[in-house]
């Protein structure tokens, strides 16, 4: 079971103040569990000190040289565990969001063959940072449109924390989207009908770094995804 | 609606014949791909006929039933401009989703070669790979 082989995806964008932690946090995991997994640090041609930082750490690291986003920062991470032949991609955000104890729990159902797809949600035991108001709005709202899409419900589908298995990594190495993935991807991976887990984790209030959704841009936020679900939702339907 | 005076004919078939040899100057010059310029030639012998053919504009518009000759130039104008304009978009996001690849590879390529230049490096990762098999 633990032959499996994992990589640690962990996207970063001016994160210099917590990426250490986060790495440090899953090298921890790692000998404790005796996983046999690397940690791969993305970088998105971040302007401070990120790169620096990474490079004294005890992880692999990809360092981007035009800025793409999250999603196509993630998809430089899934395309590296497709051709290094990773059996399990997970993504943990390097501000420090996503606890690594979570890790454990992301990757029993993989491990057990339960699921292609493992989401870590925080409103499955409302434990933890739950986000804002307005936040939770949003998060309801593509809940919402993903049961109408796909006929299937996840909880928390703007969470970054997830772990794929090989097959969805070959799924996301050919298309991941571009801005804003997360509740698209879910679209995406239901009607590649990929077999889609939650499992509840702790999250907490990100340690440094800026969210990559300021106030303005939440409305923007809300259209681009929403039609980007709908288009992925028409692309991919015959399948 | 009465014809041009001279003048402004004179004047708009130098403008356009200025504005043709702007463009073929551009390709020349490597600044501007041959399938963009396509466009602004048609657009330039279009203008060229109608400075040519005084009365075209009005004939065409009494042909079409369009009472004021110049709506049908903006409408035409407009037209063109939009289909120009998707046509941009369509280019500009062709080049964004090349760009995305194009950087997945460079990342992935450095990352390669670095490991080959440092061999401490390489050896963990060969460790790694036999720990896990």
């Amino acid at each position: 079971m633990k032959s499996l082989r994992v990589l640690v995806v962990v996207p970063c964008y001016n994160e210099q103040r917590s990426v250490a932690a986060v790495v440090n946090d899953i090298h921890w995991v790692k000998t404790r569990f005796g996983l046999s997994l690397d940690t791969l640090v993305v970088n998105d041609c971040s302007t401070d000190n990120t790169m620096a930082v990474v490079r004294t750490l005890d992880c692999l690291h990809l360092d981007l040289p035009v800025n793409l986003g999250i999603g196509g920062c993630m998809q430089a991470g899934y395309k590296y565990a497709y051709r290094k032949g990773y059996d399990i991609a997970v993504q943990i955000d390097g501000d420090g969001q996503h606890p690594a104890e979570g890790l454990i729990k992301l990757l029993r159902p993989l491990f057990d063959d339960q699921a292609d797809v493992v989401i870590g949600s925080r409103f499955l035991e409302r434990q933890g940072f739950q986000s804002s108001f307005v936040r939770r709005i949003g998060i309801r709202y593509f809940r919402w449109l993903n049961q109408l899409l796909i006929r299937k419900t996840v909880h928390d589908s703007t969470s970054g924390f997830r772990a794929f298995n090989r097959k969805t990594i070959e799924i996301v190495n050919r298309y991941y989207p571009d801005e804003y993935p997360e509740p698209e991807a879910i679209v995406q991976f239901g009607l590649h009908k990929l077999r889609l887990l939650e499992v509840p984790v702790l999250m907490e209030e990100r340690q440094g770094g800026t969210s990559s959704i300021g106030w303005i841009q939440s409305v923007y936020y809300l259209f681009k995804v929403t039609l980007g679900t709908l288009f992925v939702y028409i692309r991919l339907r015959k399948i | 609606m009465q014809s041009l005076p001279i003048t402004i004919q004179l004047f708009s078939i130098v403008g356009t014949l200025i504005f043709m040899a702007f463009i073929a100057r551009l390709i020349v010059r490597g600044k501007l791909r041959e399938e963009y310029s396509f466009v602004w030639i048609v657009c330039a012998i279009i203008l060229l006929v109608f400075s040519v053919w005084r009365d075209g504009l009005t004939q065409i518009s009494r042909l079409l039933g369009v009472f004021y000759p110049p709506s049908l130039i903006f409408l035409m104008a407009i037209f063109a401009i939009i289909c120009f304009l998707v046509h941009l978009s369509v280019v500009n996001s062709k080049l964004q989703h090349s760009i995305k690849e194009l950087t997945h590879e460079i990342a992935i390529l450095k990352k390669e070669v670095t490991d080959m230049q440092a061999p401490d490096n390489f050896v963990v990762e060969n460790k790694k790979k036999t720990s896990a098999t």
